[in-house]
């Protein structure tokens, strides 16, 4: 049933069955193209666009994990303009949020030569820590906008509809109808949001507790939803 | 207020709002936008129950319906004014001083712009482009037009806004610029009833064969779109009029609904009957209220007369202040009744539209074209313009020129006929510089004058014709200002999807405003064009992948404008500067006493200022082909 196609990237001929993403094509002869919006369990919304390759006859860069595979295409993962333009994206990411608990995307700047201090002056998306309900803690100061939480909370996993966007552009940021706290809200606190961010934005109470110094013992005195397991 | 909407009072209240929503419930998540626009009608804005009673009437997820009021700038889920001034502060109503009207109105009432006076009866707001861009500064009062603000003699129009329309020939507007086209006056359907004569692939073919494109901008074959949906698979089809005329300095599609309707439903009809589709949908843009009753009323003359019908209806939708929805697959999402995010393309509308299924989606200038075409046929079409770039062109032309307005032309007429058309440059100035194709094109110079306006001779010089604005500059103007408020419309109007137009409009703003400040940073020019050369690669959509072209092109034009010793020496200039905007607004003030209530209903005598401006044509710049570009923008910077 399914045919294979045959494509090089960059300059390398592999063969992958019919509607592989460019993202597996490269994967299959060991070349990693960066992903942050990307996740298995999660629709393809090709929004950060750091895994965007140059593709041949097309005039725009093209998102790796959307774009399929076509017979004979010329797919290049590290050229100057893909290099600028992931460059300039993890840039900005970093004069715009708190990456301090995103490893992977501080590796990945270090690997592409951005610097985070490039965009001198910019406004920064700060915002106090939402902490409202027993099973996790919202801090957007840290959120990327890749936009999974919304998504699973939606139809890619739950159906439960508790969260949406704030704002638009550069103002987006993940919220609640009028803002309510999330026990306010239809969340019935299943922790996929928590399970899918990348960069601790949404973080388990009991992590954040212990990261604030608590020790086991304190956090189990507060009653945080969970309950101590029987001896 | 708000003491008022979240009273005991509420439930007999809500009642209402039932029966204005009711009508909508049927259409499910579909019905949100209009059912929040009949909401904000009675209320004002939208409080957390009627935002709630929203949502269950029509089953909508409680946080969607908050993204949505949250995506879109005319509705509102915080108290507002009884009434709303939306001031025009984007490109051609700045030229015309539109920050000085905006900072007259708010002194005069004591607020700051997007504040609700204490009474709760005005909110004032800044307002990104609302198409009326001829008769600058403009604002709009609630659902009315006001325009020809003159603070001087207190004089502005209110109301309809006028038609201005001119250019050397009259078909897609032979009926503008007299009031409303009525059906009597239109005449029947002609080439409706000789498409519907005619075999639907013939209708296409015909299309095809005038070699007509898509005049919003993207310039598609329109024959090929309409062919790409009627082959495609799935039911129903629908037609769409791309009527989210937002580009800053566009007013065309504003005419052409507001003076003949008749036409682009004509249009529609034909479209609708080449695909076999049952539906169509008008997505007018927000700021032009003052519209759907003359469209609505039209639809309603075009049902008596059967042009319409159960085979074929038209919906109006109405937007709700996002640019970014006239990009075709976010306007999809906005008829869907979710936030106006643009798709991943592919799949294309053709296969892919609204709800799913495939949808045509034209302009309205380019439906407008289709009744002509297939009532002369496409050889007698063809004979108009050129041989790459047939039929008939609108221009918009705004700014500096002694008759701002709407310019319908064969395509190939030079940008300097299209000038001398509009009366030349206004108070005897010398050009500066183009705006060409809208925010998302680029600027041309006197060097460009000789151009032919055809796809072909503005693709070989680098302008983009996007939407037909021709937004002109004369050298009195500091263009570091003009990209300032660039930079300001997009970093307003991305909608937040993708990385290098969620942040990059917003760096892009910064360095701009930096450089129009006379403070820039080592360095600024490097990441402007980094920002910028990567929301054109990389970005998802329309909006981002121009959001840097005008800039882009002004770098190439003007290169020491972006220096960082010019840009600091510039500082001196600009603190003179400051001091005659303070002195501006002292004035403005003490004339406030004497200035009566501006918003008041009467339509205040509807002088336009046109103090018949030496309507000369400059000569010396018209005629002068070359000007060395480096002078002309240092001697704009001299001048600041």
């Amino acid at each position: 049933m399914t045919e294979n196609i045959t494509l090089t990237i960059d300059g390398q001929q592999v063969s992958v069955e019919q509607g592989t993403t460019l993202l597996k094509a490269a994967q299959e002869i060991g070349k990693d193209i960066p992903t942050i919006c990307f996740h298995e369990a999660t629709t393809s919304n090709a929004l950060c666009r750091i895994c965007v390759v140059e593709v041949e006859g097309q005039r725009l860069l093209q998102p790796a994990c959307i774009v399929k595979a076509a017979p004979d295409m010329k797919v290049q993962t590290r050229s100057e303009r893909v290099m600028r333009a992931r460059k300039t994206i993890l840039e900005m990411l970093a004069s715009t949020m708190d990456l301090s608990d995103a490893p992977a995307i501080l590796t990945m700047m270090d690997e592409y030569g951005a610097r985070a201090e490039r965009f001198p002056d910019a406004e920064r998306r700060e915002v106090e820590v939402k902490d409202d309900n027993p099973m996790y803690v919202r801090d957007y100061s840290k959120c990327l906008l890749c936009w999974r939480c919304v998504q699973v909370c939606a139809s890619d996993a739950q159906y439960t509809f508790a969260i949406n966007f704030n704002g638009r552009g550069y103002e987006t940021q993940i919220g609640t109808f009028f803002d309510k706290s999330i026990p306010e809200t239809t969340c019935v606190l299943c922790g996929q949001c928590v399970a899918v961010c990348p960069t601790g934005a949404l973080k388990p109470k009991r992590e954040f507790l212990l990261e604030q110094g608590m020790s086991p013992n304190e956090i189990s005195v507060m009653n945080t939803g969970r309950k101590r397991r029987k001896t | 207020m708000s003491d008022t909407d979240t009273s005991p009072s509420l439930s007999a209240s809500l009642a209402t709002l039932h029966s204005a929503i009711e009508q909508y419930i049927p259409l499910g998540r579909s019905g949100l936008l209009p059912a929040l626009h009949a909401a904000q009608k009675i209320y004002g804005w939208l409080s957390e129950p009627v935002a709630a009673e929203v949502a269950k009437s029509l089953h909508v997820p409680l946080a969607d319906v908050h993204g949505v009021i949250e995506f879109y700038t005319l509705f509102y889920n915080k108290p507002v004014g009884k009434r709303i001034i939306r001031v025009c502060t984007d490109q051609a109503c700045a030229l015309k001083d539109a920050d000085g009207v905006l900072h007259h109105l708010c002194s005069h009432h004591g607020i700051e712009p997007g504040q609700t006076t204490r009474d709760g009866t005005l909110t004032i707001e800044a307002s990104p482009c609302l198409g009326l861009c001829e008769q600058a500064p403009a604002a709009l009062v609630d659902d009315q037009a006001e325009t020809n603000i003159n603070l001087k003699n207190d004089s502005y129009g209110l109301g309809r806004p006028r038609s201005i329309v001119g250019g050397s020939l009259r078909l897609l507007t032979a009926n503008c610029g007299s009031g409303t086209t009525s059906l009597e006056k239109y005449g029947e359907y002609a080439a409706l009833k000789k498409a519907r004569g005619m075999k639907r692939e013939d209708v296409i073919n015909e299309v095809k064969a005038s070699g007509l494109v898509g005049r919003g901008g993207a310039a598609f074959p329109t024959g090929i779109k309409w062919e790409g949906t009627a082959k495609a698979e799935g039911n129903p089809k629908y037609v769409i009029c791309n009527a989210d005329e937002s580009e800053p300095g566009t007013f065309k599609d504003r005419v052409l609904l507001l003076d003949d309707p008749h036409r682009v439903i004509e249009g529609m009809a034909i479209a609708g009957y080449a695909i076999d589709s049952h539906k169509g949908y008008i997505y007018l843009r927000g700021e032009y209220p003052y519209i759907v009753p003359a469209l609505e009323n039209a639809l309603s003359e075009a049902r008596q007369a059967g042009y319409l019908n159960e085979d074929f209806d038209i919906e109006i939708r109405l937007g709700a202040g996002a640019y970014i929805c006239g990009e075709e697959t976010a306007l999809f999402e906005s008829i869907e009744g979710k936030r106006g995010f643009p798709r991943v393309k592919p799949p294309f509308p053709t296969t892919f539209g609204v709800f799913g299924k495939p949808t045509i989606i034209n302009n309205v200038e380019t439906l407008c074209n289709v009744p002509l075409i297939i009532s002369q046929g496409s050889a007698v079409y063809r004979q108009i313009g050129t041989e790459k770039s047939p039929g008939p062109k609108l221009f918009c032309v705004s700014g500096d020129v002694a008759k701002p307005g709407l310019y319908e032309v064969a395509f190939g007429v030079t940008l300097r006929d299209l000038i001398v058309m509009a009366g030349g440059m206004a108070n005897g100035q010398s050009m500066q510089a183009v705006l060409f194709g809208g925010a998302a094109g680029a600027f041309a110079t006197s060097v460009h004058l000789d151009v032919k306006l055809t796809f072909e001779d503005l693709r070989a010089a680098g302008l983009p014709l996007g939407s037909g604005v021709v937004m002109v500059f004369d050298e009195t103007h500091d263009m570091r200002d003009v990209l300032k408020r660039l930079g300001h419309f997009f970093a307003h109007e991305s909608c937040g999807k993708c990385y290098p137009c969620q942040m990059g409009t917003q760096r892009q703003m910064e360095i701009l405003n930096r450089i129009a400040a006379g403070n820039m940073i080592e360095g600024d020019l490097q990441r402007l064009q980094d920002v910028g050369w990567t929301m054109m690669d990389a970005s998802l959509c329309g909006l981002g992948q121009t959001a840097a072209s005008a800039v882009l092109s002004a770098i190439k034009l003007w290169p020491e404008m972006f220096e960082v010793r010019k840009s600091k020496s510039l500082k001196v200039v600009n603190a003179k500067k400051k001091v005659v905007a303070k002195a501006k607004v002292v004035k403005a003030k003490a004339k406030t006493k004497s200035v009566k209530k501006k918003t008041s209903k009467a339509v205040k005598s509807k002088k336009k200022s046109a103090k018949s401006k030496s309507k000369a044509v400059n000569s010396k710049v018209i005629k002068s082909k070359s000007k060395p570009k480096k002078t002309v923008a240092r001697k704009s910077a001299k001048r600041k």
